[in-house]
């Protein structure tokens, strides 16, 4: 493949002149063109070489969050991450909390990633006020009432929608 | 083609992202790819309370197929291009559907 770099200029088309031959004859139809940044800038593999080997926030489809290094991506989005922990953070009953799982090695398939976010290393691991750390286990079981709760209230909400001949918008999965 | 084209020209404009999951992040675009993933510079979240994990997170790629809606800055979409644009591209896929 065609080492490209994100500071050269956009290829030319089959039909483009050489440079230094002389402007073409006519402008093409249409509207005069914007000035545009190269075209290897706007692809998947562009927006990810930047985040390589950072440490990352990796948001799944299922609402879990992964923080880890971005080792290995390819076109589809699949990630390998290394060094992963979980972070859970629960919001019920009056408190506020958090804790981490360390989890390892991970690949993740691309359809399941929802976001990728570089952590600021100025604000590393920055948690905002109200939340505190604590033990897994007790996170662990309050985001296990929180989640069932969450469910009851889906379920409620998709059978009145169905009702009226609607389908409720994750029907097929749990958004968190 | 003609929506990857027209986020190209909303480069280094303030946008806000409405994600499938409910969370709505401001940022600068910064880059779109075919598959219109997103990537945001200098991120706000529009309920910091609600999703404390992105308060230490600077930039962002969002995944395409997760977004819900873009909100975009009025002032910096040229309607009746886009609306040109449109036609040509509908004049075209006729074109191409004829020859076919």
């Amino acid at each position: 493949m065609e080492r490209l770099n994100l500071s050269d200029a956009a290829p030319q088309g089959p039909g483009a002149l050489p440079p230094g031959q002389g402007q073409p004859m006519m402008m093409p139809p249409g509207p005069p063109p914007v000035p545009q940044l190269p075209p290897q800038m706007f692809t998947t593999a562009a927006q990810l070489l930047d985040l390589t080997d950072k440490k990352l926030m990796v948001v799944l489809r299922d609402g879990r969050k992964l923080i880890g290094v971005l080792r290995s991506w390819d076109q589809f989005g699949n990630l390998v991450l290394q060094d992963t922990v979980e972070r859970q953070f629960v919001h019920s009953e009056g408190k506020a909390l958090w804790a981490d799982i360390e989890r390892g090695l991970f690949l993740v398939r691309g359809e399941n990633v929802s976001l990728l976010g570089e952590i600021d290393l100025d604000k590393d691991d920055y948690i905002p006020e109200p939340f505190k750390e604590a033990p897994v286990e007790q996170v662990f079981a309050l985001k296990k009432q929180e989640e069932a709760a969450k469910k009851g209230t889906g379920k409620r909400r998709n059978k009145k929608l169905a009702e009226h001949g609607f389908e409720g918008e994750h029907s097929g999965e749990a958004i968190l | 083609m003609l929506f990857f084209s027209f986020f190209k020209t909303l480069v280094n404009h303030q946008v806000t992202i409405e994600l499938k999951n409910d969370i709505s992040i401001r940022g600068t675009l910064k880059s779109v790819d075919q598959y219109l993933n997103i990537k945001l510079d200098d991120i706000t979240v529009v309920e910091e309370m609600k999703y404390p994990h992105l308060s230490s997170v600077k930039n962002v790629f969002i995944r395409g197929s997760v977004v819900r809606y873009v909100h975009l800055p009025a002032a910096a979409v040229d309607t009746p291009l886009l609306e040109d644009a449109t036609r040509r591209e509908a004049a075209q896929t006729g074109a191409k559907a004829k020859q076919g």
